[in-house]
């Protein structure tokens, strides 16, 4: 069975006829050749594959591309381009706030929104809302620095 | 600084690069998902592979039947044992003294018998993961389920059954350390008795590999998520019977490795084969069940371990036994016994002592091989070592400090042999603790400690000291017949333009190699980093090399690289000198130019590199141009050893053996620091998968070898709200094995972590008289141990 | 891994929905947020045929309140629930029991009916609804059914939730000077309770202990346990729910284990519960 599925993904539509079974994630990968987005588990608990979808993070595995027909999706290329997260970006690499960068785009989505729910998290908060992405190679420390940075510029501003 | 009066430098130490904390140019691809990993890449007619595992630990395959498999659209072959054994010879282990290993080497795709739950019995490609999943299923496999030999104790009692009938017994290896007679002395002022949970690494990016067989050439191209492309190279051209100049493989992006891409899979190897076969290009990438069905797996001790302190409080002695469960096969190609062996001869080995007496035994089992895991049996020698000796010091009622600081080794005793018979250099391990404790203000923790038990709050301090073999030298494996390089190289170019481009040997998966060698390099040439740019990872193109493990990167390819940028900045000077008229000694470089040593500035860089390539004209005929240079490196000495001091502060919830990390610390000596941002950082992540270790991690295994906790619902990893604020000091003994005196420092915080945590909590227990007896130490065991606590009050 | 291949239907209304389960009955597994069925998917330990999405129904998706009971629809995701003024007013221990339900990618997506009609034993919000009193409101193409909480459980994963029928809310009783507290013992933030405890004390004392057996329950203490000013009652209160347990052992603990948990957290939740 093929379903057609018509998503604007980046602010670009995509189209195509796609079996139900395929998640978003790897629409976005295989149809799409947007390969930030990455499969670390496939069951829904490393955030590796962590997607906008109508503004809202959620995980590319656990969300078959069918449901996302007629939503708006934004990876991590995306919001690069705008510019959105380019302070996030900047003092992600001040800090080395990434090592092998595999879980960096679903990290650095999962810390936008939570700096647009709010704005002033607290150290605890930061890890609070961080505590649903695995990263194995910088044990969480600069991570929480680099938002940290970037909460503090951010209201300076 | 002391740095730049050990290096020859174009710089002074105003303008010194080396010790700087830059940010790495890789990390800016990687923020905006332009990373490019194994699974991110395609090539034309690439097909996908899946495998059937057995679901069983040990059994006899009674039939398979593809049949139904093949019909399904999509599917383009599939593959069993007698098809890919005339492609690709067996993972034939070379003799290693001690070790047994069984007559029948492992295949890339089991027999007819199955070893452990997850071999590999069948590969199927077709054109999608999904298609191959399905055929897969579609297989029919009848197995003849016989009993698993999944407990160590159970397999070495008399009349168990054996994993491999051939070798006539369970026991893969046997090591005796020290005296083995008894010593009449041996009066253990404390002993314990604690297990070791098994470990998987889990990089977050799965193990992955694309072939490409080109049938014309009959050359072979690989893109592999690995750590050491010249080792793959060199097995695979052995196996599949192709020249290995003929083989390339290049190690794109690798989403971390933490010694799991150290090894060579038989799954891997099996795609490989299907892609000679087939003449297309196949990519295999594990799903996460996967991974923890067949990475390898390490840790999984049962040790029993004494301490003997004679009366003056001084530590005479450790005596330990260790029972190692391995898996159904050696780690190929270096085997399993690496991390049992460090186990034990590690003990002890910051400390005084007069003798380390052990045994260990290594034990086959029905479950997924054992390899090389991040420290590497070090982190169990750690732990039973500290937890020792804090208990020595409880129980003579002194400080575990002034206890540990009196029976380090003395300052003018290096270098010395260590009672397990390693040489050691040098520890700094005195200093390094007494910058710890100032870090982690010890003596307000233990004031709050006490103030707080008042309150029936109960918080532990731990303080752990550790040392990290790092960089091995040839007599590592070379003894062994194993063929892992201890070399690595680096050849740098001066560019048309006045940049440069360096070629290194070494690999990165994450943890900054490449950026350190490029601030060496800078360094040396007088040059900012930015100009720069590494080429790693292709065997094509690099030097040979022994790629990333036990923390190398930087002590050996960085050597290469400081001499081969030293080299070529001789040769810069020599050029730019022809074209002053004047001589090399009279010029140096700095901020990308030549300039007068007084400062003055002669020429650019830029202008000279115009003139050196497309200039020949005004040179005298028969210059000699050398606008590349190169070197390579091999440690003479067995290797360099980093050393440390780690503390753990936690709280213990004493009615649900809950622990809370309150902070960690530690202070690190890796010699010289290239860039303490990326020291720091790879000290955070060993610590993470320390403390990983210390309380939640466990391949948990039923007594049928059916693995417990194969999702990432069941095996438990730290995540951010579980991981306390890591705080890192450093101090900087250079080692005397290079000049550029780096140690290496990927492993320490794995080292050291698991023991300042375990220490911490048998701290905040002390109080109820008792202690821990396994890691991790998950609330049950925290729990049990305040019960048996309990039951001894009770029973008074 | 990649799911087995399924058919796909996509509800576009209430009565297609009904429809389509009446038809299918077995046949057809329900697909809402998807946080719980699709990693089973994925795992390919579940293998529905026919999935039937029925996350377009805006009409599930309501949380809204009457002057008797509040109301919440089976497509509320457990973010609206944590950021519901209704919720956050009326039912306290929603409150205390959302910010342990998984993480925010997952609540962005996971629903409240979703998370009812997956009956995991070690989740949440099954236990809080029992704990609540509150009622699950069935419906199939012929009609609607409402049934307690604490009889909409009845095994491992089981409910007595039949083929044809939709599960499309809850409604949870208003009660004025309520007193609740939530306890959960989990390895992690965010993880499964190895052991919780649900309490709400209204007119009577109403605990569920979950996590360790196969579906929750409410614990047969004394309902007419009116005071829990004392140590001595609130002691009698623990030992009788805790005498009421069958814990299975798992990976995290042994029945005896779960035991001396629930005990912790019972005499916290009565703590927090007395003030």
């Amino acid at each position: 069975m093929k379903i057609a599925v018509s998503m604007t993904v980046n602010g670009e539509h995509a189209v195509a006829e796609i079996e139900p079974r395929m998640h978003l994630a790897d629409f976005i990968r295989q149809y799409l050749q947007l390969t930030g987005t990455h499969l670390g588990c496939e069951h829904g608990v490393c955030g590796a594959c962590s997607v906008r979808v109508n503004g809202e993070v959620v995980r590319g595995c656990l969300t078959l591309a069918v449901q996302a027909s007629g939503m708006q999706v934004e990876t991590i290329e995306g919001l690069s381009r705008s510019g959105e997260i380019a302070d996030l970006q900047a003092a992600f690499v001040e800090q080395n706030a990434l090592q092998c960068g595999f879980c960096t785009p679903g990290m650095l989505l999962t810390c936008a929104e939570l700096l647009a729910r709010n704005p002033k998290p607290s150290r605890a908060e930061i890890r609070d809302y961080l505590s649903g992405n695995i990263c194995r190679c910088t044990g969480y420390h600069a991570i929480i620095d680099a938002v940290e940075n970037v909460v503090k510029a951010r209201i300076s501003r | 600084m002391t740095l730049s009066k050990s290096l020859p430098t174009g710089d002074n130490e105003t303008t010194g690069i080396i010790g700087r904390r830059l940010p790495r140019e890789t990390a800016r691809r990687h923020v905006r998902g332009a990373g490019r990993f194994v699974d991110d890449m395609s090539l034309p007619r690439m097909l996908h592979a899946a495998f059937l595992r057995s679901p069983v630990a040990r059994g006899t395959i009674s039939s398979i039947d593809l049949e139904p498999a093949r019909q399904l659209p999509g599917v383009v072959g599939i593959f069993i044992h007698s098809d890919l054994a005339k492609i690709c010879a067996p993972m034939d282990m070379p003799q290693s003294p001690g070790f047994r290993f069984p007559d029948e080497p492992q295949h890339v795709l089991a027999g007819d018998r199955v070893f452990w739950q997850g071999q590999a019995i069948a590969i199927v490609v077709a054109q999608s993961r999904a298609v191959a999943e399905d055929a897969v299923e579609a297989i029919g496999l009848h197995i003849d389920q016989h009993h698993a030999i999944a407990n160590p104790e159970e397999a070495i009692a008399a009349g168990a059954e054996l994993v491999h009938p051939d070798i006539a017994t369970n026991i893969a290896m046997t090591l005796q350390l020290g005296p083995q007679e008894p010593s009449g002395r041996s009066n253990p002022m404390a002993s314990i008795q604690f297990t070791f949970a098994r470990h998987s690494a889990i990089p977050l990016e799965t193990r992955g590999v694309i072939a490409s067989y080109e049938g014309g050439t009959g050359g072979l191209t690989i893109w592999q998520s690995h750590q050491m492309p010249h080792q793959q190279r060199d097995i695979i051209s052995r196996l599949l019977g192709i020249p290995e100049h003929k083989v390339r493989i290049v190690c794109p992006d690798v989403g971390g490795a933490f010694g799991v891409k150290l090894q060579s899979y038989p799954d891997e190897l099996a795609a490989i084969a299907v892609s000679k076969v087939l003449e297309q290009p196949v990519k295999y990438v594990a799903d996460r069940f996967e991974s923890f069905t067949s990475d390898t797996h390490a840790r999984d001790h049962r040790m029993s371990a004494n301490i003997v302190v004679n009366p003056g409080g001084w530590v005479e002695a450790f005596e330990a036994d260790n029972l190692v469960a391995l898996g159904a096969y050696a780690g190929y190609p270096r085997g399993s016994a690496g991390e049992g062996v460090q186990s034990v001869n590690m003990i002890g080995l910051p400390y005084g002592i007069e003798r380390l007496k052990a045994r260990l035994r290594l034990i086959y089992q029905n479950k997924v091989p054992v390899g090389a895991i991040r420290g590497v049996g070090q982190p169990v020698a750690t732990t039973i070592t500290e937890l020792l000796i804090d208990k020595a010091a409880r129980a003579i009622g002194e400080d575990p400090v002034t206890f540990r600081q009196r029976n380090y080794h003395a300052e003018d005793s290096y270098p010395l042999t260590s009672a397990g018979g390693l040489p050691v250099e040098r520890l700094s391990s005195r200093e390094c603790l007494a910058k710890l404790c100032s870090l982690m203000d010890y003596d307000r923790l233990r004031a709050e400690q006490t103030t707080l038990r008042t309150q029936n709050k109960y918080r532990g301090i731990g303080v752990a000291t550790f040392a990290e073999i790092t960089a091995p030298g040839p007599q590592y494996y070379g003894p062994l017949g194993i063929r892992v390089t201890s070399q690595d190289g680096a050849t740098i170019r001066f560019e048309s333009s006045g940049t440069f481009t360096c070629v290194v040997a070494a690999t990165d998966q994450g943890q900054g190699t490449e950026a350190g060698l490029a601030q060496i390099a800078a360094h040396v040439l007088g040059v900012s980093s930015s100009d720069v740019a590494i080429v790693a990872g292709d065997t094509a193109v690099t030097h040979y090399g022994g790629g990333a493990w036990a923390s190398r990167g930087i002590a050996i390819c960085g050597e290469a690289t400081r001499q081969a940028a030293s080299k070529l900045r001789d040769s810069i000077l020599r050029h730019a000198a022809m074209l002053l008229q004047t001589s090399p000694d009279e010029l140096t470089i700095a901020a990308g130019a030549v300039c007068e040593t007084t400062g003055k500035q002669r020429l650019s860089l830029k202008e000279l590199a115009h003139h050196a390539h497309f200039r020949h004209d005004i040179f005298p005929p028969g210059y000699a141009f050398e606008l590349t240079a190169s070197a390579q490196f091999t440690p003479s000495m067995a290797y360099f050893m980093a050393n440390g001091v780690q503390g753990s502060h936690v709280e213990v919830d004493i009615e649900t053996g809950i622990v809370t990390l309150l902070g960690h610390w530690v202070v690190e000596d890796c010699g010289t620091v290239i860039n303490p941002m990326l020291v720091d950082e790879q000290i955070r992540g060993g610590v993470l998968h320390g403390i990983g270790a210390a309380l939640y991690e466990d391949c948990a295994y039923d007594d049928n070898g059916q693995m417990l906790a194969a999702t990432f619902a069941d095996y438990m990893l730290p995540m951010a709200s579980e991981m306390p604020d890591i705080h890192v000091g450093h101090v900087e003994t250079k080692t005397g094995g290079s000049t550029l005196g780096a140690k290496g420092a990927g492993e320490a915080g794995a080292v050291g972590a698991p023991a300042a945590v375990l220490c911490a909590i048998n701290d905040a227990l002390s109080v109820f008289g008792t202690e821990i007896d396994a890691q991790p130490a998950t609330p049950a065991v925290v729990m049990r141990a305040l019960l048996r606590a309990r039951c001894r009050t009770r029973s008074t | 891994m990649k799911p087995a291949p399924f058919d796909y239907i996509r509800a576009s209304s209430m009565d297609h929905a009904l429809a389509t389960l009446s038809t299918l009955r077995e046949d057809v597994t329900v697909l809402a947020g998807g946080q719980s069925l699709l990693p089973t998917m994925n795992l390919r330990l579940s293998r529905p045929g026919c999935i039937l999405d029925i996350s377009g129904l805006a009409s599930l998706r309501s949380i809204s309140e009457s002057s008797h009971s509040i109301h919440i629809g089976a497509l509320a995701r457990h973010i609206d629930v944590l950021e519901s003024a209704v919720i956050h007013a009326h039912v306290p221990l929603l409150r205390q029991a959302m910010p342990n339900v998984a993480h925010a990618a997952v609540r962005n997506r996971g629903t409240f009916g979703g998370s009812i009609a997956n009956a995991d034993p070690a989740a949440e919000i099954p236990a809080c609804c029992v704990a609540l009193g509150a009622t699950v409101i069935l419906k199939n193409a012929e009609g609607e059914r409402h049934v307690p909480a604490e009889e909409y459980f009845v095994g491992l994963y089981e409910s007595v939730r039949q083929p044809d029928e939709l599960l499309v809310g809850v409604d949870i009783p208003k009660r004025p000077g309520q007193r609740t507290a939530f306890h959960e013992l989990a390895l992690r933030r965010g993880d499964f309770a190895v052991v919780g405890v649900a309490a709400m004390f209204s007119t009577a004392l109403r605990i569920v202990i979950f996590g360790c057996e196969p579906f929750p329950k409410l614990s047969p203490v004394g309902t007419h346990a009116t005071s829990l000013a004392d140590e001595e009652s609130r002691t009698r209160i623990i030992e009788q729910a805790v005498v009421a347990m069958d814990p299975l052992a798992n990976l995290h603990g042994d029945a005896d284990m779960k035991r001396e948990w629930a005990r912790v957290l019972l005499r916290r939740c009565l703590a927090d519960i007395a003030g």
